[in-house]
Formats: structure tokens, C-alpha cells, sequence
């Protein structure tokens, strides 16, 4: 007789070595080491540090490492070991003119301040399979320009707004939430949207942002700047009492420039959508400032009608992490639940089942 | 960083650090003072998926200790894959006692089932819950249904048991059926079957609910009255079999349905292994 599965455990145990095997693959394979992923798998440990929230390129590349390349399940595992962290306090905000710019782009002026910068880009390269790469060939080392001496690199945005064209950036105001550490409420204020779609899912935004430019919730956009490059992180420790920079980290900016009517009280001027990532992130950045514009819907005075415009629709369905995780729940035993839709299907069955059968009847009688 | 931070060790007792526990422990206590209240709390990402009980385990993770013994259910059964998962998860951070029998426990977390075994004084259940919002499906916007709640609209409720019944001359809501906790909040039992709402009605021990992707822990406090809706011409009725557990012949527990051969013979057992078990006289293994 079938009596309940025993052994689960057991199970578990031969998954889990399962697993490992797997990761590993073929033996005659050379291991693949963690400084491998992250200097040549680079944008794909952006992504989970991003996502993850936690610039630490070792931990991000051992956490692609042990999921086998699943950027998600990378994403988890990096999340799940940042919670563990303590906290030691917020920086300052980074100022992203003092960036040492890779890349630097305008797609609203011609030419711009500090000169456009394309960097290293998959923009220009023509996607055909390069199967030198299969002989692992090496690359000569790319030529490089001296480096630039200006301190300074000014924003394109900042052009823009002296002239009172541009909306100014929000000003600092009451200290951040942390949505890591207390739970969403709606409605959310942007820097908790914009805490929130930096972590978002890359994909999600990416098919959200798209579908604003398709009409749902169209908000007339142009890259006003993107730049890629490190940027000092600074800290004030409270013993000194003075800022001391502690870390430069490599971040992507996206500074969108969006069409606004104006109103009776407000002259036409240009708003913005913003976005930041950690490393080089910029279908990421952009996405993400397409949508930040998109969910000020209800601030700029325009009808949201759209999914992209709705606040609850998209922060609360924007985690990888969440989603994955509650869409695979499935997996799990629901055999209990299923019971009782069993009992009750089978028991309306039957009440139908009686009632034609003592319809059939009532027409023979006649 | 050093590599030592790396390894389980490292780790607070029972994972969560003191004062997330601490942040989670306000949040229960709140939760127990305004019974069937949703009370948000900064859910932290676990080393578990959510959607896998990572709300309960926050939960449990916050209450318990040393000298606690834990029993970890999943449709009933101490063996499901993911109880067995939770309970090593807890044995290795926690380094407690885990026990199958319920009435042994201290703390029994579970997934989709409330014991058979009545619960006593001391006891605490916790509960997974995928969606603790009743009113979800009905109304999707939380800044909505937080109003309902508010001013305990809960006629959309009623309107939709209502409908069932037009529709199939009964209520056809099967598990998660929604309850009043306290003649004052609606409150989602969690997936449990309907079967089980007559066991949260002032039952002695302490039940608590925690639901980790959504951020929100409420509670019942023992002894608290629990009304499942019904109308009063349609009262509240629970699943009945017209077979009894084949392994040891109760008629009142859950029954699951097995499918034993390729010919769709069925049959019929207790959901509540460690019930089953007792019943029949056998040690535990």
C-alpha cells in the first residue's frame, strides 16, 4: 500500500550534491574562477550588484559562480547575504559632475561641454558572432587618450535649467527611507520609487519603459545625458565630523529630458526621469528613467491611465527577487487546497448531475 | 573581508540580526493588540525564495530560542520537502529542538493546515501566508482595501460569497476562506482549508501570521473569537469524506486523496501525518 513519501531529507541532501556536480560540468573543463567572471563576465556582475544592491564585485561574481550563471538566482544570493549586513550609516550623495567619464553621451545637443564621449559601446558594433573570440585569440590592448585634467565634467541638464528650460533636480529634503529596511506605503515618494526601480528587474522595466514609447502613458523623451565612469564616494564619520572619501565606484547616469505642457500657472518647461546604476548599466538607466518620469504622472498633472504610470502596478511588482521567488512557490505541495477543491467540484458536479437527472424524469412523466 | 564571514558561523543566532528581531518582535506585539490587523514590518530578504515561507520564518526566527522546540508542517506532514527544508534551516542557526509530535512543540510553523491535535496554553503557531490581504482579489490596490479595512467595509466580501452561491447554489470557497477576527478585522486565514477555520476560534494557543514578500504580520490572541462569514441561511459548513484515513480510520481529520494506480484507484489518508501516527500507537521514527 502507498503510504506518504518518508525521506525528504535524504532527497534534499542528493539534490543538493546534484547541484553541485552540475555547477561544476565537465571535469576536463578548467574551473572557472571568480576573477575570470568579473573581469570578463563584467556587465553581467553589474547587473546583479545593481539588482542586488551591494557594489562588491568579488561577491557578485561568486554569486553568478554558484548560481550558473542565473542572473537572478545571483541577484537572490547577493541579497540574501547584504541583509545580513550591518549598517553603518548613509553617504553622501554622490556627485556624479565630479565623474571620471568613460562615456558621455547627448543625444539633445550636437556637441556639448566636455565633448561627446562614446567610450566602450556595443552601440556601433555590428552583432555578428566573432568566432576568433571560440579560438580564445588574444586582444591587443585598446589605445587610450591621455587623461582628461578637468575636474569638473557639467551636466548637460545644468545647461538646460540656467535657462529655466529644464525643471531644477528635486532638493534635498527630509532624510531617505531605507525600502530595505522598512516596508513600501503607498502613496511612495520618488526617492522611494526611484530605491525601488533601481533595484527593479532589469527586463521588467525594460518592457515597461518600451511600452510608454508605444503610446501607453507616452511621455515625449530624449536622452539628455548618459555617462558611465567612477565616482568618489564619500562618508562623515561621526567621530570626525568631516567627510573622508572612502570608495570610487563605476555607476551609469541617465538624465532623461521629457516634454511638459505647462499649465495656467507653470510656463512650458522641459521635466526629467531619472536614472542610476551601479557599473555599466545604461538599458538599465534608461528604462528606469523612463519609468521614473512615467510614475510622476499624478505630480506633473497628467491622466495616468497606463500601467507604467501606475504606482502600485509597478513597485509592487518590480523584484526580481519577490517575483521569481512567489511565481516558482507553485512547486510546492498545494495538495491540501486541491483537496478541497476536489471535494467541493465533485459535490456541485453531483447536485447538477441530480438535477438533469430529475429533469429527464419529470419529462418522461408528462 | 575576512573569510570567516563567509560561512554559517558568522551568522546571528537564528540568522536575523538582534535588531531586525527586535523590529519584528514590535511589529508582533502590535499585531497581538489589534487582532487580524496588517501590520507592515521591513520584511528582510531570506536565504529561502519568498513565496517558500520566508514571512514565518522571519516570524519564528523572531521569537524563538534555546530552550524552544519547533515543529515545521507543510500540508500537514513533518516530511514535505520544504518543512524538512525549514526545520534544518532552523536546527542549523538556531540550534534547537525539533520535535514532530505537536503536542510536544513550542512553536509549530506551518504551511496550509492547522493541527488536528487540539493546541494548548503556551503553545504559538505560525502561519506562511502567500497574501495576507483578504480583499486582494477582489480589490487589487492596497491604498484601497487599507480603507476598507479602516471603516470595516467589508460588504464586497459578502457580495462575492453572495455570487458563489447565485452561481452554484452554495459558497464554492474552498481554502482561504475569510474570516472576522474579533468582530472587527476581515482577516485571511492563510491557504488553510475551511476545514481548519472552526480550529482558530478561540483556540488557546497564540497564532501568528507572517507573510515575507508582502511585509505584514498579524496575529490572533488565544482565546480570541474567529467568525467565518457565512449568511444565515447559509451557515458556514466544513469539507466532509464519505471515507475514512486508511491507515487509521478517523473520520474526523482532513483526508488526502492518493491515486494508486494507473486505473485511478484512490485513497484516502490523514493530511496530519504526526496525528495519524498517534492514532495508530506508533513511535515516532
Amino acid at each position: 500500500m502507498y503510504v506518504a513519501v518518508k525521506g525528504g531529507e535524504t532527497a534534499i541532501e542528493h539534490s543538493l550534491e546534484l547541484l553541485a556536480d552540475r555547477r561544476r560540468g565537465a571535469r576536463d573543463v578548467p574551473e572557472l574562477s571568480t576573477r575570470q567572471i568579473h573581469e570578463q563576465l563584467a556587465l553581467a556582475v553589474d547587473r546583479v550588484m545593481t539588482e542586488g544592491s551591494c557594489y562588491d564585485r568579488e561577491l557578485a561574481a561568486l554569486a553568478i559562480k554558484q548560481a550558473r550563471g542565473d542572473l537572478v538566482e545571483a541577484i537572490f544570493l547577493l541579497r540574501a547575504y547584504r541583509t545580513t549586513l550591518p549598517r553603518f550609516g548613509d553617504s553622501l550623495p554622490l556627485d556624479t559632475r565630479r565623474m571620471a567619464a568613460e562615456r558621455r553621451i547627448s543625444s539633445t545637443f550636437k556637441d556639448v561641454p566636455g565633448g561627446q564621449v562614446l567610450g566602450p559601446t556595443f552601440d556601433y558594433s555590428h552583432r555578428l558572432l566573432d568566432f576568433a573570440l571560440m579560438a580564445n585569440g588574444e586582444h591587443p590592448a585598446a589605445p587610450t587618450a591621455p587623461v582628461d585634467a578637468a575636474p569638473d565634467l557639467p551636466r548637460v541638464g545644468d545647461i538646460l535649467e540656467r535657462e529655466g528650460m529644464l525643471e531644477p533636480p528635486p532638493s534635498e529634503g527630509s532624510p531617505h527611507r531605507d525600502i530595505t529596511r522598512t516596508p513600501l506605503t503607498l502613496p511612495a515618494s520618488r526617492p522611494v520609487r526611484l530605491q525601488n526601480l533601481a533595484r527593479g528587474d532589469e527586463g521588467f522595466l525594460l518592457a515597461l519603459a518600451y511600452s510608454t514609447q508605444r503610446g501607453y502613458g507616452n511621455n515625449h523623451p530624449f536622452v539628455g545625458e548618459i555617462r558611465f565612469g567612477a565616482v568618489p564616494v564619500s562618508f562623515v564619520p561621526e567621530e570626525l565630523g568631516f567627510a573622508i572619501e572612502i570608495a570610487e565606484i563605476d555607476v551609469t547616469e541617465c538624465d532623461m529630458v521629457n516634454q511638459f505642457a505647462g499649465s495656467h500657472d507653470v510656463p512650458p518647461q522641459f521635466t526629467r526621469g531619472y536614472g542610476l546604476a551601479f557599473g555599466h548599466a545604461e538599458r538599465k538607466a534608461m528604462a528606469m528613467a523612463l519609468v521614473d518620469r512615467a510614475l510622476r504622472a499624478q505630480e506633473l498633472s497628467e491622466t495616468a491611465t497606463s500601467p507604467a504610470q501606475d504606482e502600485e502596478f509597478v513597485l509592487a511588482h518590480s523584484d526580481s527577487v519577490e517575483a521569481s521567488g512567489f511565481v516558482q512557490h507553485l512547486k510546492l505541495p498545494h495538495y491540501v487546497d486541491f483537496q478541497s477543491e476536489l471535494v467541493v467540484v465533485r459535490l456541485l458536479r453531483a447536485e447538477v448531475e441530480a438535477r438533469r437527472r430529475q429533469a429527464a424524469f419529470d419529462r418522461a412523466a408528462e | 573581508m575576512p573569510d570567516s564571514q563567509h560561512d554559517g558561523s558568522a551568522y546571528n543566532y537564528a540568522y536575523l540580526d538582534e535588531q531586525t528581531k527586535r523590529m519584528i518582535r514590535r511589529a508582533i506585539l502590535k499585531a497581538v493588540a489589534v487582532p487580524g490587523y496588517q501590520v507592515p514590518f521591513g520584511g528582510r530578504e531570506m536565504p529561502l525564495p519568498y513565496g517558500w515561507g520566508t514571512g514565518g520564518i522571519q516570524v519564528t526566527a523572531a521569537i524563538i530560542g534555546r530552550d524552544d522546540t519547533l515543529k515545521v508542517i507543510d500540508q500537514g506532514a513533518d516530511d514535505t520537502t520544504n518543512a524538512v527544508s525549514i526545520r534544518r534551516f532552523f536546527a542549523r542557526v538556531a540550534e534547537v529542538a525539533t520535535t514532530t509530535r505537536t503536542a510536544e512543540a513550542t512553536v509549530i510553523q506551518t504551511r496550509h493546515r492547522v493541527p488536528e491535535t487540539p493546541l494548548k496554553d503556551g503553545q504559538i503557531l505560525v502561519f506562511q501566508v502567500p497574501i495576507p490581504e483578504p480583499l486582494r482579489m477582489l480589490e487589487p490596490r492596497e491604498t484601497e482595501t487599507r480603507t476598507l479595512h479602516a471603516l470595516s467595509e467589508y460588504g464586497v466580501m459578502q457580495v462575492s460569497l453572495y455570487e458563489s452561491i447565485a452561481r452554484h447554489g452554495r459558497i464554492a470557497k474552498t481554502y482561504n476562506y475569510p474570516v472576522l477576527v474579533n468582530g472587527r478585522y476581515m482577516m485571511s486565514p492563510s491557504p488553510i482549508p475551511k476545514f481548519d477555520n472552526p480550529k482558530l476560534d478561540r483556540n488557546p494557543a497564540l497564532q501568528l501570521y507572517g507573510a515575507g514578500r508582502e511585509k505584514r504580520i498579524y496575529a490572533v490572541p488565544p482565546y480570541t473569537p474567529v467568525k467565518s462569514l457565512d449568511f444565515d441561511d447559509h451557515p458556514f459548513e466544513i469539507e466532509r469524506w464519505s471515507e475514512c484515513c486508511a491507515l487509521c480510520g478517523s473520520r474526523e481529520s482532513f483526508l488526502d486523496e492518493m491515486i494508486v494506480d494507473d486505473a485511478g484507484k484512490r485513497l484516502f489518508v490523514c493530511s496530519d501525518t504526526d496525528y495519524c501516527r498517534e492514532r495508530r500507537g506508533e513511535p515516532v521514527q
